[in-house]
């Protein structure tokens, strides 16, 4: 059965709401055809979401939906996949979602390394509160609450991740669909917390925010796709190229360039990589910045629950309550 | 009390009902000691009730008065109600203790002060200007003067233990005083410290041999007049018992709960005074299918209960006051999504951080107001540490029958003040199994069974895949829907399905007099101590009504015609009245009168039959 699935197995009765043009159709798309190629029958699949505009997604999947509340998804999928580890959970979040109201939890989920698959949906502004700035936004953007400019300093969400000790991190671009989908397959492949942010185009409140280095006409040379094992070579014509230079990362000719790792023993040539991106010299990474193996939550939670078992026996009531030191009173 | 001599031994006093309070540092270990007394007498038979009062701070500077910890424990051989209003015994273990304490001991109460902590430097950390074992204050106590310090330094003398790990023995010769003066077994301690100090067995020896000093000292030393004993109680109802606190209870009624559901449980929960042992209780029991998840925050922990529930765990959350605060958002997720999932709040002093060690009732109108929206939740309060077992129990299966988030509100005093718990039998527990949605044919993930609940489909479970949310539903499709007859039809079918959940509560029995001037209406942990000012008044002749709502929000069926007979009703609670608020709204024929306090403590009882007998005089 699994392998008959298509793309539109995924898609639910319900219409789609986002404005026309809104990045977010790109990306739902790309998400159904990856979980028709993924191959995992609908009801072994849930979405879990916040609150924004990518949080409706979950709405438009033949699949269990679950959305929650403001920043809360990545807590609420810590229980639904720890008390179902069969489940393949991906979370759908924005910029406001995940690293405002939802900061906390998602550092969490990070660090735990549950196994599911965060999508989080950046355009740099808050889109279902009509514009203000969010915490991605650069330092400077006006906006209803920032007419003289946002004083804020903006998260990198990368950085953010890697920070957090997360075990796969990558990036991808709403218009790239084949890029989002490699990078969508590796992600649900990876055994442990997946962290993607894919630059997503609010065409009503932020039009045009990646355009320098995301638009079709300039993606080649102003971006590099980041794959493991690949050397670091860029460009329409792959002739620019990258290499490590003591702490630094520097242009090169494309046979001089290094080969990427994304699985270094240390976080720190992902996190080199993540501080390219508002350098105008330097290409903008996408692609997979770290993927590394750790214990996953879910496993030892479930782990111990059961070395209980196998160690104590199975629980029974009676003994649960007459244990301890007990006295009986029969007058 | 009847006097017995045995020979050659000091003359052995029967007495009925003994108040100690054990008071010292925090790090004295205060609470421990009460709780082997509370253990050993127990295993006596006694019947009994504690309250341990300690500060928030784990070691507020030695010697101050905002160090000291206290545990009070009442111990009978009458059937009791309350760890009592004021102490027989105030043990003291150093100035500080002694000052805060002595002022609410009986008139002619014994206190036993260890002197070795009463010097110059323990004056002053104390804020005494005079020694208060000198100075005329204690007029009108018993004074025992004993300088332990210095009696467990002789007695561990050869132990090879240093000084400091000497005197943190001190504890065990006062134990040991205290189970000479009151006839203790010691056995069941000295087991304790063995199974405790497995891995350093020193440590047990040196403790055991402080507590056999303390308990010696009593016949060698000849300070007492004559010892006591408590014989076990004969009026509690046949059964088998064991000594609990409300909050391993609580843990146990929610594992009975999952267990009669046919559930496992999952515990989302973060630590907080003074709800924390639950969790901790829970964590120990994974062999019982229990998965507890310390999250991150307040909201993380009540979140991952309802991803668990949606799952098709029991999700289940424990806090207090702030916690509470903090989950209201994701209540109402609960509530929209109509998952089940139980909350339970120990309740504590507030505002705020409030008095995070203190008891209150002050949550009330969180629980059952609290929330944004029309969000009707259904609120539990257990009345006694026992009680909290069946509560817990009933919470689960309100919440599994009805698809509803529960809230169970107990608080400081329950949770940590222990009881004697005639244990249930088992097999009599009626289950409440759930049947999860397995038919797809006509699956509606918002359709209603005959109580109003919705078919709860697992995630996993082939053909049912349905989406959920906090936006409002659509009426048996569950999508999203701005329809405005929907949603005020939803917000009726809401409400319904938890007033529905008044066909499957009792009417609460009233005790005392069935009709009269005055009707005592109570909730939670008050229980006790109207009991025993119920008892008091009735020793006086005077008589009155008494009622305890376990269900406090849907209120229990048949209340209207109990307060008909009856001219007034009396509220005491540990709040400024939030009961007796909501009960005039609710019963707007009835006088309600409110008697509150906010000590941080418990009612107490003869304040409450002081009351009682000011209102019936008038």
């Amino acid at each position: 059965m699994t392998d008959t699935l298509t793309k539109k197995d995924f898609k639910s009765d319900q219409e789609v709401r986002w404005c026309p043009g809104c990045g977010d159709y790109a990306i739902l798309n790309a998400v159904q055809q990856a979980c028709a190629t993924i191959g995992k029958p609908q009801h072994e699949v849930a979405f879990v979401s916040g609150i924004g505009c990518s949080s409706r997604f979950p709405y438009y999947m033949n699949t269990y939906g679950f959305h929650t509340i403001h920043g809360r998804a990545p807590a609420i999928a810590t229980g639904l996949k720890t008390a179902n580890p069969a489940l393949s959970v991906w979370i759908i979040t924005g910029d406001g979602d995940a690293l405002s109201i939802g900061g906390n939890h998602l550092a969490h989920i990070l660090r735990r390394n549950l196994d599911v698959n965060i999508l989080l949906f950046n355009n740099e502004i808050y889109g279902l509160t009509k514009g203000q700035y969010s915490p991605t936004s650069p330092a400077g953007t006006r906006t209803k609450t920032s007419p003289m400019g946002s004083i804020d300093r903006p998260f990198n969400p990368i950085s953010f991740a890697l920070g957090c000790g997360a075990t796969f991190v990558a990036r991808t671009i709403d218009t790239h669909l084949k890029h989002m989908a490699g990078v969508l397959e590796a992600a649900a492949a990876h055994k442990g917390t997946s962290f993607i942010e894919i630059y997503q185009n609010c065409v009503i409140f932020n039009d045009g925010a990646f355009d320098d280095v995301a638009d079709k006409k300039v993606r080649d040379d102003r971006t590099i796709d980041l794959e493991p094992g690949q050397k670091m070579i860029y460009g329409k014509d792959g002739d620019k190229g990258l290499k490590t230079e003591g702490f630094s990362m520097v242009r090169c000719a494309p046979e001089e360039a290094s080969t990427w790792t994304a699985a270094s023993p240390y976080g720190a040539p992902a996190f080199l990589m993540s501080g390219l991106d508002h350098d105008p010299e330097m290409p903008n990474p996408i692609g997979i910045f770290r993927s590394v193996d750790a214990p996953i939550f879910e496993d030892g939670v479930n782990g111990q629950v059961s070395a209980a078992i196998e160690k104590k026996g199975r629980g029974k009531l009676k003994d649960l309550i007459y244990a301890g030191e007990t006295w009986d009173i029969n007058s | 009390m009847t006097t017995t001599t045995q020979s050659g031994e000091l003359p052995l006093e029967l007495a009925e009902t003994v108040v100690i309070r054990f008071a010292g540092d925090s790090g004295d270990g205060m609470q421990l000691t009460g709780n082997q007394f509370t253990t050993s007498s127990a295993l006596v038979g006694n019947d009994l009730a504690t309250l341990p009062d300690y500060p928030a701070e784990i070691r507020a500077p030695a010697g101050t008065r905002a160090g000291v910890s206290g545990f009070q424990l009442a111990f009978s051989s009458r059937d009791i109600h309350t760890p009592g209003d004021s102490p027989d015994v105030l043990v003291a273990m150093n100035a500080a203790a002694l000052a805060v304490n002595y002022k609410q001991l009986k008139p002619g109460g014994l206190i036993i002060a260890n002197t070795g902590n009463f010097g110059e430097k323990d004056l002053e950390k104390a804020q005494l200007k005079t020694n208060p074992l000198a100075d005329g204050s204690l007029d009108g106590f018993r004074v025992i003067e004993i300088d332990i310090n210095k009696r467990v330094a002789e007695a561990l003398k050869d132990s090879g233990l240093n000084a400091k790990e000497v005197q943190r023995c001190k504890n065990f010769y006062t134990l040991g005083l205290l189970y000479w003066l009151y006839s203790r077994p010691m056995d069941v301690t000295e087991k304790w410290l063995r199974d405790k100090f497995g891995k350093r067995p020193e440590l047990a020896e040196a403790n055991i041999t402080a507590m056999k000093a303390g308990y010696n000292a009593g016949d060698i030393h000849q300070l007492f007049q004559g010892r006591y004993d408590v014989k076990k109680c004969q009026e509690l109802p046949n059964g088998t018992y064991r000594n609990i606190m409300g909050n391993p209870a609580v843990g146990l009624g929610l594992i009975a709960g999952a267990e009669l559901a046919g559930l496992e449980i999952v515990l989302g929960s973060y630590p907080i005074t003074p709800a924390t042992t639950i969790l901790e209780t829970l964590a120990a029991y994974k062999h019982y299918g229990v998965t507890t998840i310390q999250m991150e925050d307040e909201i993380a922990a009540i979140c991952a209960a309802i991803g668990a529930s949606f799952a098709g765990k029991l999700g289940v959350t424990t806090t207090s006051g702030p916690g509470m605060a903090l989950k209201t958002e994701a209540m109402g997720l609960a509530l929209m999504t109509e998952l089940p999932l139980v909350i339970v709040n120990v309740q504590r002093g507030g505002p705020s951080t409030g008095l995070p060690t203190k008891t209150e009732q002050a949550d009330l109108n969180q629980a059952i107001f609290g929330r944004n929206g029309e969000s009707p939740i259904p609120v539990l309060a257990c009345a006694t540490v026992g009680d909290a077992f069946e509560c817990a129990v009933e919470a689960c299966r309100i919440a599994v029958e009805y698809m509803t988030p529960v809230i169970l509100l107990t608080d400081g005093f329950i949770a940590n003040g222990a009881e004697p718990w005639k244990l249930p039998d088992i097999d009599a527990l009626p289950r409440f199994e759930v049947k999860f949605a397995q038919d797809k044919d006509g699956f509606l993930p918002y359709s209603r069974d005959e109580k109003g609940a919705r078919p709860w489909a697992k995630p996993g479970t082939p053909g049912l895949q349905h989406r959920i949310g906090g936006l409002e539903k659509a009426h048996l499709t569950g999508n999203v829907s701005y329809d405005p007859d929907n949603h005020e039809f939803m917000i009726h079918a809401r409400l319904e399905k938890v007033m529905g959940i008044r066909e499957s509560i009792p009417t609460p029995k009233v005790e005392g007099a069935q009709n009269g001037k005055l009707l005592v209406l109570g909730w939670g942990s008050t229980y006790g101590a109207i009991t025993e000012a119920r008892e008091q008044l009735h020793r006086k002749g005077i008589e009155f009504g008494q009622m305890h709502l376990r269900h406090l929000y849907p209120l229990p069926k048949g209340l209207a015609e109990i307060f008909a007979r009856y001219d007034r009703v009396l509220v005491p609670e540990i709040n400024l009245g939030q009961l007796a608020r909501y009960m005039r709204g609710e019963f707007q024929n009835v006088e309600f009168l409110s008697y509150g306090r906010t000590l941080g403590l418990p009612l107490r009882a003869h304040e409450i039959a002081a009351k009682i007998e000011t209102l019936l005089e008038q």
